[in-house]
């Protein structure tokens, strides 16, 4: 089992409480996997800026005098530090930078997820201590997708939990298990791609990520994955703008979305979405097997 | 009436109520209200009780129903009368997998849509469905009958022994071992029987066509290895 959320919200008003509803739906979900819980939220961007999220085993050694490491070396960021995770924000065009210096000042530090907007926190143990440790529901936002995790295909530890983030603004949360992934691993190694984890989520968000850097959209990346993905799959995916759901063509694992004026939301049970403003009224379905659904704040605007 | 409010009031107590009429209990009507997606309401019922649920319910609603007549004014999670052995069951909305799989009687109707694998390993249950219903459903069904008023999706009857599969609409693809077969009038007759019962006045039978077992895969057969 695994549970997964996801909210794309369409009314601006109900962005203040994008942190606190994405929580609720999470916590609910928490019996279908106690082992780790993660939640990645797209929020404001500033014009020329970038986000970082950092996660550190010892988070008071390595976070400690790290603004004035990094502006030793010439980049100036803000660092917000929030339990185990910190997010530094800095000149977008630090990024690739930053990454390369963080590996050599702070080889134990991990790279959780990047891009203008997005921010992801993930522990193990259970949703509502990890919203909690990291004040989720005080965080605003247009869209964030979540998971908890009953674990199966690699360790209980903090970098094995979702969402997994291989490329900028992009995450993936998984509710399966794939059996090509040792051998997608090695072709996306070969095309350059980098793993933190032996995963099998990580290497669909790693696949999507290749897919779209090959020039096409979350919908097509999607569509490509149902071809060269082997296994059982729900996957809640985000973008930068977009939001996109895609099950496997045997589709046991299950899935339900709602969708209203004021937002689209996913849950692996309609249990996720019963407290979502108006659900009462919402066209609610589940996702076709095999069929791509994806929403993009760009195009709709 | 005992009204049984689940987001106030533990599931178990109203499992616990349900099973322990006894034959000629008074309380005849329950009503639970606010299941919020609840799994598991209304399993094992054993008695000739009513049970109306206001709202939609989650995993395995009225599963094992022996004589009960469940309705859930709402949707149904997977599993819904998983296992029935008699009674009625009917879902006002959609219900997702599996629904009705492994049912030995009664009857199950859904007013909306069910998803893949309704009816798998049907054993006795009647099914209606007014909407359509997913892939692989059916999947080795040995008794009962499962009629579909709109489409069925992919791999209808796979491997199917000998329940009966009537389909109004479009049927994406048959399974394994899965025919069409000749409507006789037995079958028209059984048709419009299950129709009246789950409330459907406005179809006739003649607008189905039947589906059923080509019987080659009951024993296996070393030359339909590539059947399997």
């Amino acid at each position: 089992m695994c549970g997964i959320v996801g909210l794309f919200l369409k009314d601006k008003s109900l962005e203040p409480k994008l942190g606190e509803m994405l929580s609720d739906m999470l916590i609910i979900m928490t019996d279908r996997g106690p082992d780790s819980a993660g939640i990645a939220i797209y929020g404001a961007t500033t014009a020329g800026k970038a986000k970082v999220t950092l996660q550190s085993a010892e988070p008071k050694l390595d976070f400690n005098g790290l603004a004035d490491d990094l502006a030793e070396a010439g980049i100036y960021a803000e660092i917000l530090i929030k339990d185990t995770h910190a997010v530094v924000e800095l000149d977008a065009d630090k990024l690739s930078q930053v990454r390369a210096l963080l590996a050599e000042i702070r080889p134990s530090v991990r790279v959780m997820g990047s891009g203008d907007s997005v921010e992801i926190y993930k522990e193990t143990g259970l949703p509502r201590d990890v919203v909690a440790r990291f004040g989720v529901r005080a965080m605003g936002g247009t869209h964030g997708i979540g998971h908890t995790r009953m674990a199966t295909e690699s360790a209980v530890t903090t970098l094995g939990a979702h969402p997994f983030s291989t490329g900028a603004d992009q995450c993936l949360v998984h509710n399966g298990s794939l059996s090509n992934h040792n051998n997608l691993r090695r072709e996306l190694v070969r095309e350059g791609m980098t793993f933190e984890t032996q995963n099998d989520s990580e290497v669909a968000a790693a696949y999507l990520t290749a897919e779209m850097a090959k020039g096409k959209n979350l919908g097509e990346a999607l569509t490509s994955a149902l071809d060269d993905l082997d296994g059982f799959f729900t996957f809640v995916v985000g973008t930068k703008s977009g939001f996109g759901v895609v099950r496997d063509p045997i589709a046991c694992k299950p899935a339900v979305m709602a969708e209203t004026d004021q937002f689209v939301a996913f849950g692996s049970e309609y249990r996720a979405l019963v407290n979502l403003p108006g659900i009462e009224n919402a066209r609610v379905w589940e996702p076709e097997p095999a069929t791509v659904y994806f929403w993009d704040h760009e195009k709709a605007a | 009436m005992p009204v049984f409010d689940l987001s106030s009031t533990p599931l178990r107590e109203l499992n616990s109520a349900l099973h322990a009429l006894s034959k000629g209990a008074n309380d005849t009507a329950f009503e639970v209200v606010n299941p919020r997606g609840s799994h598991a309401v209304a399993v094992g019922i054993d008695s000739p009780v009513v049970v109306d649920i206001k709202g939609s319910v989650g995993y395995y609603c009225a599963g094992m129903n022996d004589g009960g007549t469940v309705t859930v004014h709402g949707s149904a999670g997977p599993g819904v009368a998983e296992n029935m052995m008699s009674g009625t069951v009917v879902i006002e909305g959609d219900a997702s997998q599996y629904a009705g799989a492994t049912g030995n009687g009664g009857l199950l109707v859904i007013k909306g849509n069910a998803a893949s694998r309704c009816g798998i390993s049907m054993k006795g249950i009647d099914i209606v469905v007014y909407g359509n219903i997913g892939h692989m459903s059916a999947f080795m069904g040995q008794s009962g009958h499962l009629v579909v008023l709109g489409d069925a999706g992919d791999a209808l009857g796979d491997s199917l022994y000998e329940a009966k599969l009537f389909v109004r609409g479009s049927v994406k693809s048959l399974g394994t071992d899965c025919i069409e077969k000749e409507m006789r009038p037995e079958h028209l007759e059984k048709l419009a029987e299950l129709l009246e019962k789950a409330g459907v006045t406005d179809v006739k039978p003649e607008e189905f066509k039947r589906y059923g077992s080509a019987r080659k895969l009951y024993n296996f057969n070393i030359d339909n290895a590539d059947a399997y």
